[in-house]
């Protein structure tokens, strides 16, 4: 009943996770090692594991031999906590989340990855020294920066156009309805930011409960006209259909749209809230040694910024960012799109991955009354 | 008890077509009187239940006039017709007893509880079916779930009561019993009856009058000897009661008693209607009414070769072979015996002229 | 005799070994299981014996005395080498928001740099959390290995300080909200579908049966077409620039600012499990309505029934158990719906499934999940107790 393609609605979330002791129990059954020279990749769908395939997995086989094959899930730690529960691992690398990837880390499901095993930037530079401090798990390898953005349909604003965060939240200025993903996080920072509270002081009023208040009153003010959305497939298709005017949506999304199907969007880079995303390696996987290979493989700074051929989404090391080049399908350069472009970083919030560990569950829990309400 | 001579339903030029082309009924006439019990006979396919749909509204005519007590019903709906119908399979309620079942027709017409009550019980009574009210229709026997679809299709005592072969799905026994039983109530309560069978013998025992079908057209209406004996058309001759048919030319004419050419032979035969010298006409001969072995005063006598001889209880039934046909039925009664012939034998049969009815030729498919 | 009954009896029994263990393996163990994690967590028991029997003695007024910070602390740092203090501090996490960091890094911190004296003074200086009575408050809670925690969350109640039983604040009631919601919508989708669904399994069963083939596979054609063209039909056709908001603008009967909201809040919910859910209205109906002679209805007529006094006391009550066996079906199947008011329920469309699906995939709170699983268990089997004694199972039939 349910597809399995992530990249668009409709995948059984529920399902999968109801069933995935079983799964897990009948694959301990059923199972005989699917190869050993075959490396299972779990990454999200879509445009972006399109990108993965052409930037990462298709260079690694070309040079090991190593056959590599990509799934796709929705992001969660439920499947690899079942398979490290029962034993069985069958997923061997893994695209997550920093706050994802430091939980897992946390509970003992995901192998440490040591810097120093990561081959050194073209100039020398130590990986180590490499990525920002305090952008990675430490069990996670490369990876992405990505950013949440607002975004907007030039043809619904013939006048003035929005141009900032706070226009998001100004009904009066551009009234219509907002397309806004359905959780918690980069939502409240949006709406703190919003509401005037300086990039650095977010997370600080967002540890009192009059912080948090603050932030959902905000989110009231536009709550009417909210469309909420769950993939990030969902805000460029709303967009084009005029269901909304405005909307948040992941850049690389947005850029697709713009370049690749010529629609008439606009990135408001204001207020854009970055987060981190890099593969990890899951614990007790039989394929431990080819699993590493990869991770060293995509680690370094020529591999990281081979990703930026394809969508728009910054590499996680310095050093990669200054080999960010053009489009590989259209020549564009791809500078001024990415996340990290100092145009783009006039007002841009690191996503604190360590606050939204700790208060994960509880604000997830108040943004579901705030959604019933 | 006797039926009055008014007439109660009359069917005018009525024709029938399910699908605009096959014409079902093509030009009906027909009347019942008040009080009479009419039986609708023929085989299967004659139209004598769109007949009876037409006369409680369940199926529209094409175009013609059914009119009851004078007024035409064409723009009432079956609920307000006031006929009480018997269907093929009963069409008991299950889910409601047989109290509830009777009274359903009272209650939707606002009688009162208590009167309700009086008349299921009175209703129950006339079926001899006391004390089963509170059964269900599943814990009934066919015959008793038959008694209780007669009694509600009485119980609201409507002008008009139809039953559409209400005794099919019962064993012969029990459907003569119930025959019986259906035909006193009738005469008992005077109430107006069209039956649909296609059981000859059922429509002889029940009814006053028969009419019957065939191929949507009446064939004949009369009182069921008058049918027996003198059938009016070479399909009913056929249909009701075995007949013997021999086919001939009219030789000669003799006020109502005419000669008749059948093979090599002459027939005296009585005419139902005037035929001329030269015609194509059908004998029917009733096998009871041929004798072995005949005395003078049998006008017509010829010879026979006997080729079958069956006991069937009350009668011998001898098939012999005359006028070059085979299958001639000659019933014996057993009190006279078979008289010590053999098949092979060949014997002389006779009839009278007024037993050998002359009818004219139709041109009739399978009967 | 009795010998080949045995016999007989052992061979039945074989027979239905197969089917037994398919049932047990994939439905009754898993139930088994998740029942059991509503109730049972022994994770943060079994990992800090020592720091929880020290708490144990605790007055829970005053921080806890020195030892226990020694027996904690010394806890908490051999646990961390392991790494198996995140899958506790997520749990202490659950009761006290900023637990997790608290004990994660006064576990690294004091591994590095072991307190030579007072741990109560090093662990207070790594975190100031620990100068927290419901900081340890929460330990000891975290620490009861069958707790009706879970249960109790799930119907937005709690315990105070003393352990009495609390409702939640205002801010954090959620599930009571959503389990109303829930059987609302289910009831509402149960009588529309009952209402569209009767009079097509009336024409279905009654119709030649050349035409009732027909109409059955028009039925049956949404059973077969993936949801995910469903849903995108669903938002061409509903969506505020869809095809009826569109077509009702152009024909005047809306102004174009007057648009109807007819996805992505309940009314889209609603809309789409209506589709969904039809054919197992229609079908069990349809079963039973074959099954009643259309003769029924002539002969109510013919004894001066009107078509709506034989409709109620002749076809309706005769029908009854397909009524029943169609509201059932829908109705439970409505109740454990997940993906469609996901994709198409906005924000005021969503069911508690939303909030089990979100506690097993996200928050990996599966105690929580199990917990709200067999509370909806729960109220089903209820249901289906008054609704089997109104109606008679006898009398319900799943076709």
């Amino acid at each position: 009943m349910i597809p399995g393609n992530s990249a668009k609605p409709g995948r059984c979330r529920g399902c999968s996770t109801v069933f995935g002791l079983l799964l897990a129990l009948s694959f301990a059954i059923f199972s005989t090692a699917a190869g050993a020279q075959t490396l299972t990749l779990v990454s999200w769908g879509g445009s972006y594991a399109r990108s993965v395939e052409r930037a990462w997995v298709e260079p690694f086989m070309e040079e090991t031999g190593i056959t590599v094959r990509v799934e796709d899930y929705n992001g969660g730690l439920a499947q690899i906590r079942a398979q490290v529960e029962t034993g069985n691992v069958f997923w061997d690398v893994v695209d997550m989340t920093t706050p994802d990837a430091v939980r897992g880390c946390d509970e003992g499901m995901l192998e440490f990855i040591r810097l120093e095993d990561l081959p050194p930037a073209p100039d020398g530079t130590p990986a180590s020294e490499d990525f920002p401090p305090g952008s990675r798990s430490e069990c996670a390898g490369g990876g992405i920066v990505s950013s949440t953005i607002v975004a907007f349909n030039n043809e619904l604003f013939p006048g003035e156009k929005p141009s900032t965060l706070e226009d998001y939240f100004d009904l009066e200025k551009f009234p219509g309805r907002r397309g806004m993903r359905r959780v918690p996080v980069v939502n409240l920072e949006f709406a703190l930011m919003a509401d005037g509270v300086p990039l650095e002081r977010v997370y600080q009023t967002l540890d009192t409960d009059e912080g948090v208040a603050r932030a959902f009153a905000k989110l009231d003010t536009i709550k009417d006209q909210i469309v909420f959305w769950e993939a990030g497939a969902q805000p460029p298709q709303m967009l084009a259909d005029q269901e909304v005017v405005m909307t948040t949506a992941y850049n690389g999304r947005i850029f697709n749209a713009q370049i690749l199907e010529n629609q008439p969007f606009t990135i408001i880079w204001d207020g854009q809230v970055q987060e981190t995303s890099g593969l990890v390696i899951v614990l007790g996987t039989p394929r431990l040694e080819i699993a590493e290979q990869f991770l060293e493989f995509i680690s370094s700074s020529e591999s990281l910024a081979a990703i930026s051929k394809y969508i728009s989404y910054s590499p996680t090391r310095n050093s990669a960012n200054a080999l960010v080049s053009t489009h590989l399908d259209t020549g564009i350069d791809m500078a001024p799109h990415m996340p990290a472009a100092e145009q783009n970083m006039r007002r841009a919030l690191n996503s604190d991955w360590l606050w939204w560990a700790d208060n994960r569950d509880e604000m997830n829990e108040r943004f579901a009354v705030w959604l019933t309400r | 008890m006797s039926i009055s001579t008014d007439i109660q339903i009359e069917f005018i030029d009525i024709s029938k077509s399910y699908d605009g082309k096959t014409m079902v009924l093509p030009n009906l006439n027909m009347s019942v009187r008040s009080g009479e019990f009419l039986t609708l006979l023929g085989p299967s396919g004659s139209g004598k239940t769109t007949c009876l749909m037409m006369l409680a509204g369940f199926e529209t005519p094409t175009s013609g006039e059914i009119r009851v007590n004078g007024e035409s019903v064409h723009k009432l709906p079956p609920q307000k017709r006031d006929m009480g119908m018997v269907f093929q399979n009963y069409a008991l309620f299950p889910h409601m007893t047989v109290g509830q079942n009777l009274s359903f027709p009272l209650e939707v017409r606002g009688m009162a509880p208590d009167e309700r009550e009086r008349r299921v019980k009175r209703a129950l009574e006339i079926v001899r079916l006391e004390g089963y009210g509170d059964r269900r229709p599943g814990q009934l026997s066919g015959g008793q779930q038959q008694r209780v679809a007669i009694a509600r299709a009485l119980v609201f005592e409507p002008g008009v009561v139809l039953m559409d072969e209400p005794l099919g799905a019962l064993d012969r026994r029990l459907r003569e019993q119930l025959q019986l039983e259906i035909r006193s109530i009738q005469r008992e309560l005077g109430v107006t009856m069209v039956y649909v069978t296609h059981d000859q013998q059922e429509a002889m025992t029940l009814s006053d009058r028969i009419a019957v079908f065939n191929h949507g057209e009446i064939q004949q209406v009369a009182a069921p000897e008058t049918l027996y004996e003198e059938p009016a058309r070479e399909f009913v001759a056929r249909f009701v009661g075995d007949n013997n048919l021999l086919r001939g030319t009219v030789h000669s004419v003799d006020g109502e008693i005419c000669k008749v050419q059948v093979g090599e032979g002459l027939i005296e035969a009585f005419m139902v209607e005037p035929l001329e010298v030269g015609a194509q006409t059908v004998l029917a001969i009733r096998p009871e009414r041929v004798v072995l072995s005949p005395s003078m005063e049998y006008s017509n006598t010829v010879t026979a070769s006997v080729d079958d001889m069956v006991f069937q209880g009350d009668h011998w039934r001898v098939s012999v072979t005359t006028y070059d046909q085979p299958e001639f039925v000659v019933k014996i009664p057993n009190f006279i015996g078979q008289g010590g012939i053999l098949p092979g034998d060949r014997v002389r049969v006779g009839w009278t002229a007024i037993d050998c009815r002359a009818l004219p030729e139709e041109n009739l498919k399978a009967a | 005799m009795a010998n080949s009954l045995t016999n007989r009896r052992l061979r039945a029994a074989l027979l239905a070994a197969p089917l037994f263990v398919f049932v047990s393996v994939t439905f009754i163990a898993p139930l088994a299981t998740m029942m059991m994690r509503s109730v049972y967590e022994p994770v943060v028991a079994e990992s800090l014996p020592e720091t929880l029997a020290a708490l144990a003695d605790w007055d829970g007024r005053e921080l806890p005395n020195e030892a226990t910070f020694r027996v904690a602390g010394m806890e908490f740092i051999a646990l961390n080498e392991r790494r198996a203090l995140g899958s506790v501090a997520t749990r202490v996490n659950r009761l006290e928001s900023g637990m997790r960091s608290t004990m994660l890094g006064v576990a690294r911190e004091l591994a590095n740099d072991p307190p030579a004296g007072a741990w109560r003074e090093a662990m207070i200086a790594a975190d100031e959390d620990w100068a927290e009575v419901s900081s340890w408050l929460a330990v000891r809670r975290a620490g009861e290995r069958i707790t009706p925690r879970h249960y109790l969350n799930a119907l937005d109640l709690d315990r105070g300080a003393a352990g009495e039983i609390v409702a939640q604040p205002e801010d954090r009631r959620i599930y009571v909200t959503l389990l109303l919601r829930t059987f609302a919508i289910s009831a509402a989708i149960t009588g529309i579908c009952l209402l569209l669904a009767y009079p097509v399994a009336w024409l279905l069963a009654h119709a030649r049966p050349s035409r009732a083939g027909l109409l059955l596979l028009l039925v049956l054609v949404p059973f077969w077409t993936s949801l995910l063209v469903r849903t995108t039909s669903w938002i061409v056709l509903l969506q505020n620039q869809g095809v009826i908001n569109d077509l009702l603008v152009a024909l005047g009967i809306l102004a174009e600012e007057q648009r109807l909201s007819l996805i992505y809040n309940m009314t889209g919910t609603i809309i789409a499990m209506v589709h969904v859910l039809l054919p197992f209205m229609i079908l069990p109906l349809y079963s039973i309505m074959r099954t009643i002679p259309p003769r029924h209805m002539q002969a109510a007529a013919s004894l001066g029934g009107s078509f709506w006094q034989s409709f109620r006391r002749v076809y309706w009550p005769q029908s009854l158990p397909g009524v029943a066996a169609g509201s059932l079906l829908v109705f439970i199947m409505s109740i454990g719906f997940y993906i469609t008011p996901a994709l198409v329920g906005g924000r005021t469309g969503q069911l508690i499934s939303s909030m089990i699906a979100y506690h097993m995939e996200q928050s990996l709170n599966w105690g929580l999940a199990a917990a709200l699983g067999a509370i909806l268990l729960l109220l089903v089997v209820l249901l289906y107790l008054i609704y089997s004694r109104l109606v008679g199972v006898d009398r319900m039939s799943l076709s």
